[in-house]
């Protein structure tokens, strides 16, 4: 199934446009109690180290926080998983967000994505919201994608 | 505006995959990937922040000291990447990271990245003082020169730890 896209590259999309409707969620539990294991080897795959994330002493006695806490990118990575596991890989043409909260070790984290817009031209718009254990928001953004109509 | 080399490989994608909690094969399995329209395994979106590790200007590598493969020119307008690349590190926060895409990133694509600061503003914090934002613009080319992805990045300098 090829996606058109705005660079010519197909995508390799998992559902069309046509069969997606405004108000259409899914849900994803991203990770289950965080682990500190889990942050290092985000660390040394995005080369984010930051001490803040994995440095216990530092984040605590140097920066005054309770713990070492997840870099937002992190969480933005999985976040992106409840989209492309839905709508499929190679199809987004942007994805943002904001970080609203910390991401704490021992947390779990629920991504919710909900179809905002769906155009004629395969054009979708989803919002994401990703949620802690407490059901506070951690990170909320949308992405775009070009889909098969 | 500083540019710097960004080569895209599978272990580092399996790498990355792995990190977010990935299992879906058009990561790592190129005899899967090959079989689908993307023609080989693909990067995750978020994948290309890690160019940080070819950025020579990057201020969270921690103790690594391997030198840029070009001699580099230490930009100025260099701007703060993922969580800050300023000196406090227990005050600056990444406030939202925003991509654009124009193609899926692939191994053996050679990057060029630059660069550049985008805007600065400030608010007031929740429980006084300020909060000062800034935008940093990096740009991500093919060996032909044509934009592959745009990142954009915000970061945020607090007053003090950001209290739960």
């Amino acid at each position: 199934m090829t996606a058109a896209k705005p660079s010519g590259s197909s995508g390799f999309a998992k559902c069309k446009a046509s069969e997606l409707a405004v108000g259409d969620t899914r849900e994803l539990v991203l990770v289950e109690n965080l682990s500190r294991t889990q942050i290092v080897m985000y660390a040394g795959a995005s080369g984010d180290f930051n001490p803040i994330h994995h440095d216990e002493v530092f984040a605590t006695k140097a920066a005054g926080y309770p713990s070492v806490f997840a870099h937002g990118m992190l969480t933005m990575g999985m976040t992106g998983r409840v989209v492309t596991d839905w709508l499929g890989d190679g199809v987004l043409t942007e994805y943002g967000v904001r970080f609203v909260k910390q991401v704490w070790p021992g947390d779990t984290l629920t991504a919710k994505a909900t179809i905002a817009a769906v155009g004629a031209d395969g054009a979708v718009l989803v919002d994401v919201t990703t949620v802690n254990q407490a059901g506070e928001p951690v990170v909320t953004g949308r992405a775009k994608a070009v889909l098969p109509r | 505006m500083a540019e710097h080399d960004f080569p895209i490989d599978r272990t580092a994608i399996l790498t990355f995959a792995a990190a977010i909690g990935e299992t879906n094969p058009i990561y790592w399995d190129d005899a899967f990937a090959s079989q689908t329209p993307l023609g080989d395994v693909i990067a995750p979106p978020t994948f290309g922040i890690s160019s940080a590790h070819w950025n020579p200007d990057y201020g969270l590598r921690g103790p690594r000291k391997i030198p840029a493969r070009k001699a580099v020119a230490k930009s100025a307008e260099s701007a703060p990447r993922s969580g800050g690349g300023g000196p406090n590190l227990t005050r600056v926060l990444h406030a939202e990271q925003r991509f654009e895409y124009k193609k899926p990133l692939q191994p053996g694509m050679r990057l060029t990245v630059s660069t550049h600061a985008g805007k600065s503003w400030e608010k007031d914090g929740k429980r006084g003082g300020k909060l000062v934002f800034t935008e940093g613009i990096t740009e991500y080319r093919d060996e032909t020169g044509e934009l592959v992805l745009v990142a954009t990045s915000v970061s945020v300098i607090t007053g003090k730890a950001v209290d739960q």
